[in-house]
């Protein structure tokens, strides 16, 4: 997902203190920042929301990609929206992941030393405009299903942190399927585009939720720690259940010949996506890594002087302000 | 970069007539753009009609292992709720 392959770190710490923190999440209690806590359940969180929140924040430069060249003034306001949107739903994550003990800045040193990731996903390009509409349907789609039971989560800023961030995300995947549905039904250039469009992000967004994790102790740790709620699986299934009728409606193929609804178990049967592709994307070799990485570095290293000059003007305001009393 | 922008907790009064309630975190180098930043992270949807910050560092907070001695002395003060009290129906609303 947004957090993909969290591994969750190990945990040394007393067994009668483990098993009371444990009884608390038991009973859906929400741990809060001050609140004793296992080492590994902090550090493992912090990976987790750290590489959330990158995600949303990277998740910005496939779409801003658009905003310049929207087709109308009302898309690109819209979509200039959604991107506001996606740094807000950055930084309440950022917010939530220091309330563990990291600094933002070391969150960004390590986005930009490569130590933390971003989701797959976006390093995916968008190069039509029916990508704006694909990414918002298929990707925020995906996100919502992870985000909508990780509201539950047992870590109270976190919780908080998603239910903010799904009470707006559903603005995203509407806007994206209303642009998936004009281009669908547009001229036969626009339904191709569309087509196109939803071949390219089909299986990157299958893959957004992770390889299969039935046997992964990772993912059992995480699931009784309650910041894992589903199996990558469970969600994948889920969403492929509800996105293929969604195709069917825009008179689309989803790109996938061994699609087929199971009379049996009512889900429908799917290709997996090319495994391979997923991890070399995540070694760094997707089609888009080195532009994203760049794009943060620049912004990065750009905006030293802005933050340090508003640090100097603060602290000569504050001088000032002494001095006159 | 040692030169981190301060943490602020930010409050919203969400309508006129309700106290402000705290909605979150964000970093700003002063007050004044404190305030601008929370219209923009926390107000994009008319969440509010105004606006506080306060330096996270300013905040004092109880600690969760005082929880006990804090809160448990008023749960034998049952007597302070009104449906302690057993008023005859005769007596009509009170």
């Amino acid at each position: 997902m947004y957090a993909q392959m969290i591994q969750s770190e190990a945990t040394t710490e007393d067994a009668e203190q483990l098993a009371a923190f444990q009884a608390r999440i038991d009973a859906g209690e929400r741990i809060e920042p001050k609140d004793w806590m296992p080492e590994g359940y902090r550090k493992t969180l912090i990976r987790q929301i750290g590489q959330h929140a990158h995600s949303e924040i990277v998740g910005q430069l496939p779409e801003g990609n658009w905003i310049t060249r929207a087709p109308t003034l009302e898309r690109k306001a819209i979509l200039l929206a959604k991107v506001q949107d996606e740094a807000g739903h950055g930084l309440y994550l950022y917010c939530a992941a220091e309330t563990l003990g990291i600094s933002r800045d070391d969150l960004t040193e390590q986005l930009l030393s490569g130590r933390m990731k971003y989701s797959s996903i976006f390093n995916y390009p968008t190069l039509t405009w029916a990508d704006v509409g694909a990414v918002g349907w298929l990707v925020d789609g995906a996100a919502i299903m992870n985000q909508v039971p990780l509201q539950r989560t047992s870590y109270g800023p976190y919780s908080r942190a998603m239910i903010r961030i799904c009470k707006e995300e559903s603005f995203h995947q509407r806007q994206g399927f209303d642009i998936m549905m004009k281009m669908a039904q547009g001229t036969e250039a626009q339904k191709r585009m569309a087509q196109d469009a939803l071949n390219r992000f089909w299986y990157p967004s299958l893959m957004m939720f992770g390889p299969s994790d039935a046997e992964s102790i990772h993912s059992t740790q995480n699931m009784a720690w309650r910041i894992k709620i589903n199996s990558n699986d469970e969600l994948r299934q889920k969403f492929v259940d509800q996105t293929v009728p969604q195709a069917e409606f825009l008179g689309l193929t989803i790109p996938d010949p061994n699609l087929r609804l199971n009379p049996e178990t009512g889900h429908y049967d799917f290709s997996e996506p090319d495994w391979g592709e997923f991890f070399d994307v995540l070694r760094g070799n997707g089609p888009c890594n080195a532009d994203r990485m760049e794009a943060r570095q620049t912004a990065w290293s750009e905006g030293q002087w802005v933050r340090d000059g508003l640090m100097a003007h603060a602290a000569k305001k504050r001088a000032r302000r002494v001095a006159a009393e | 970069m040692s030169n981190e922008w301060p943490l602020w907790e930010v409050f919203i009064r969400g309508q006129h007539g309700m106290s402000h309630r705290h909605v979150g975190s964000l970093h700003a180098p002063d007050a004044e753009m404190a305030i601008k930043n929370a219209r923009d992270v926390y107000t994009r949807r008319n969440e509010g009609v105004s606006i506080w910050v306060v330096p996270a560092a300013q905040i004092a907070a109880s600690s969760p292992s005082d929880k006990g001695p804090l809160f448990d002395p008023s749960r034998s003060k049952v007597y302070r709720h009104p449906t302690f009290f057993d008023i005859p129906d005769d007596v009509g609303a009170m």
